[in-house]
């Protein structure tokens, strides 16, 4: 384990003990989230159960039934305790398992949890990033309710939680436990835990290997899944308030072991294993959703002559092809626009073509009827002409006329004599 | 218009380029600032345990550099830090060794415990720093060493498949000997320090201390923190890294009257007052190392060990570290390509 490192004994007191401590007070001062996605039916007491886990109320609004789709509705709060602060964000599924037809129920689950992955895995690549101050969204624990049928789990169930328990830790609970007996409880959880066997359903284990824990977490794990009991209720037994939930037939109450296990469901989520499941989702879901990620984009460790690629390589080839599909890109994109300039000119052209010859022919006719018209008016000004002649001509007949008219009267009185 | 087909067109051709980032979900970033009252206890504080635990489990890396010319009782020093052998002292040198004729880095690794912490120490020497006649550049191969530490961590986490634990080899403080002259601080001192404090936490410490009276002492920190601050030099704990009010005014304290710290050091312990002390004998007298009139040793462990050992290695990956990753992927290409140095450089000590 050590690495060929060799132990030395101290000769007195250094004093690097604290270190454990320098490290929790930097925490303190940073914070710290939890972020918990509650998947269940409307109405399975998610609002319930979490008011009651923080003893708080967080004011959610009710639902309705009529929601076309599944969505996830989030919201973070800030506790604080002693000097711990917690940054806490709920997410909730609204409209889960209302619609007729669920077979898109879980795709926008697994979207969101996703997308939280993302978001980190983005942070992570980017050259000048600040992980160190980055508000983590990442789903360390998905409560899933189960409704207490008594009789087995839902199709619907099955098919979310085999969705994402590669995804994200799952920690499922029976909810609205008060309304199965402790009976039919007991075989209602076996049937469960043998059915996620069976269909290979990898559901949160909580921690054994650290001594300290381990045997108050092997007995934990027996008691899977918790079935729990909210209220928003308070009700005075004997001196104190608890809460509670009041039936004609006797109270139950949340907090009491022998009714439900809401205790060791809280005991569990916070108070012994909150850093083991945000260390879960960090290493394990995380950086399986990294490597399948960066796979998908083309990256790899070992080159194609299987020798291991160093990041400089990697980076240079991929910056390589990315530059060459670039550049072929540009080059189609260039030839395209090519291509529309001369369409486009072609175009512009022929109507230009079209436009001259139009003109031209247009001039033509003018032309023509410029010429027919001259034809015509020297035709009339010939006339014109003639007529001038024919009318002078008229004129001196009839001057010549009127001087032998005497003579032709005279020469008929001659006659007459 | 033409310009319409052709610019969407780009974006099409840019998003098969870059993969296309999921789509963000509806999660307000900031909180909703819902203080919400807590009507019982729950028991969020327990996270505080359950943190420690888990590091008490998997232990620390602590990776200590020491520069300084020979003689100025480097590795004394270290032992005496770390109460323990970790450094092979000259003394025990064969006395024909000759002073290296290059700047040489040497890496022992220990594990050492206490308290139920586990610790694996790193103490990284650097014989023949300073010791030629031409000492030009001889900071090199140190400033080399330590981003080669920082390329083998980022090569490691960068792999698609990840370690569970990235070993960490990268320097977190590095202690700076300066000779106690009595006048000021050596061109090469300021060369050094100049060049590595960009990319390392800088402890510079005031060697041999008990060559020098109180006065002489008190003037030579004085005019050794003038210089460095005349100079640019921003030391650790670097001024711009304060996280808080409380931060600056406990590090303003440390940076403006202690630091550098004047040391001796010494692992013979020596009977005074009936008790058993680490000291160095004079025929003047006992010189104590962890007696704060005498020397100022404590403050030094305790500033490195006892309050600051987190915060050294933090500002080591948080800002050194980062700011390298940042330069090695911008110009990838504009720094010379690294041949990692392997495990042959770590000497486990046999």
């Amino acid at each position: 384990q050590n690495d060929g490192y060799r132990t030395l004994s101290l000769s007195g007191h250094v004093g690097f003990s604290s270190l454990p401590d320098q490290l929790v007070k930097k925490s303190i001062k940073q914070g710290f989230s939890f972020n918990i996605l509650c998947i269940g039916e409307t109405g399975s007491g998610k609002s319930t159960l979490i008011n009651s886990l923080f003893n708080t109320n967080f004011d959610d609004p009710v639902s309705t039934h009529f929601l076309p789709s599944v969505q996830l509705r989030a919201q973070t709060y800030e506790l604080q305790e002693s000097n711990v602060l917690l940054k806490l964000t709920v997410v909730n599924t609204v409209g889960f398992g209302d619609q007729i037809n669920k077979e898109d129920s879980c795709q926008p689950v697994v979207d969101y949890i996703d997308a939280q992955f993302e978001a980190y895995l983005q942070e992570e690549l980017k050259i000048k990033r600040s992980l160190f101050s980055y508000h983590d969204t990442r789903i360390h624990a998905c409560l899933y309710f189960i409704l207490p049928t008594g009789h087995s789990l839902k199709s619907l169930d099955l098919l979310t939680m085999k969705s994402l328990d590669s995804k994200v830790n799952i920690i499922p609970i029976i909810s609205k436990a008060d309304s199965i007996s402790k009976t039919e409880l007991q075989k209602f959880k076996n049937k469960i835990m043998s059915e996620f066997d069976s269909n290979g359903i990898q559901i949160y284990q909580f921690p054994t290997d650290d001594e300290s824990v381990s045997g108050i977490n092997v007995l934990m794990n027996e008691h899977l899944p918790f079935a729990v009991v909210g209220s928003t209720e308070d009700v005075k037994i004997g001196n104190t308030m608890v809460r509670a939930r009041r039936y004609p037939w006797g109270t139950v109450q949340v907090e009491n072991e022998n009714h439900c296990d809401f205790v060791k469901l809280r005991e569990m989520l916070i108070r012994t294993n909150m850093e083991d499941l945000r260390e879960q989702t960090h290493a394990r879901h995380y950086e399986l959703y990294r490597r399948c990620r960066l796979e998908e984009m083309g990256f790899r460790d070992i080159g194609p002559e299987n020798k291991p690629v160093s990041l400089q390589e990697a980076y240079e080839a991929k910056r390589q092809e990315f530059y060459l599909e670039m550049q072929r890109k540009e080059e189609e994109m260039r030839q395209q626009f090519m291509q529309r300039v001369k369409e486009k000119e072609a175009i512009l052209k022929e109507a230009e073509q079209q436009v001259q010859t139009k003109f031209d022919r247009r001039m033509l006719m003018h032309q023509e009827v410029k010429l027919k018209l001259e034809r015509e008016k020297k035709v009339l000004e010939d006339e014109i002409a003639m007529f001038m002649q024919k009318k002078a001509n008229a004129d001196l007949l009839q001057s010549q006329a009127s001087v032998s008219t005497p003579l032709v009267s005279l020469k008929r009185d001659k006659d007459r004599k | 218009p033409h310009a319409g087909p052709v610019e969407s067109k780009n974006e099409a051709a840019m998003s098969e380029l870059v993969p296309e980032p999921r789509q963000k979900p509806v999660v307000p970033m900031k909180p909703v600032g819902i203080n919400a009252n807590l009507l019982g206890y729950i028991g969020i504080d327990t996270i505080i345990e359950q943190m420690r635990k888990k590091t008490m489990k998997t232990g620390f890396d602590f990776n200590i550099m020491v520069v300084g010319q020979s003689g100025l009782g480097k590795s004394t020093l270290v032992n005496t830090l770390f109460k323990s052998q970790v450094s092979r002292k000259s003394s025990g040198w064969n006395r024909e060794e000759k002073i290296p004729k290059t700047v040489e880095i040497k890496a022992i690794g220990h594990v050492i415990e206490e308290g139920g912490v586990k610790m694996k120490l790193t103490v990284i020497d650097t014989p023949g720093f300073g010791d030629q006649i031409n000492n030009e550049n001889c900071w090199e191969p140190i400033e080399k060493y330590i981003n080669e530490q920082y390329e083998k961590f980022l090569k490691e986490e960068v792999n698609i498949a990840r370690k569970k634990r990235i070993p960490d080899t990268r320097v977190h403080c590095c202690l700076y000997f300066i000779s106690p002259t009595g006048h000021s601080l050596r061109p090469l001192d300021l060369e050094f320090m100049k060049h590595l404090s960009k990319v390392v936490n800088i402890i510079p410490v005031i060697a041999k201390a008990d060559t020098m009276t109180l006065e002489e002492k008190i003037e030579f920190k004085q005019r050794v923190r003038k210089e460095l601050e005349v100079n640019g030099i921003e030391f650790y704990p670097q001024k711009e890294f304060d996280e808080d009010l409380e931060d600056k005014t406990e590090n303003d304290k440390i940076r403006q009257e202690s630091m550098p710290f004047a040391v001796v050091g010494s692992d013979k312990e020596y009977q005074v007052n009936g008790k058993r002390v680490l000291g160095r004998k004079t025929p003047w007298g006992i010189i104590e190392v962890e007696n704060l009139t005498h020397c100022e040793f404590a403050l030094l462990r305790d500033f490195v060990i006892r309050t600051h050992l987190q915060d050294l290695k933090e500002v080591t990956h948080n800002i050194h570290y980062e700011t390298y990753r940042a330069k090695r992927l911008n110009d990838n290409g504009g720094l010379p390509p690294m041949t990692v140095e392997t495990e042959e450089n770590h000497e486990s000590n046999l």
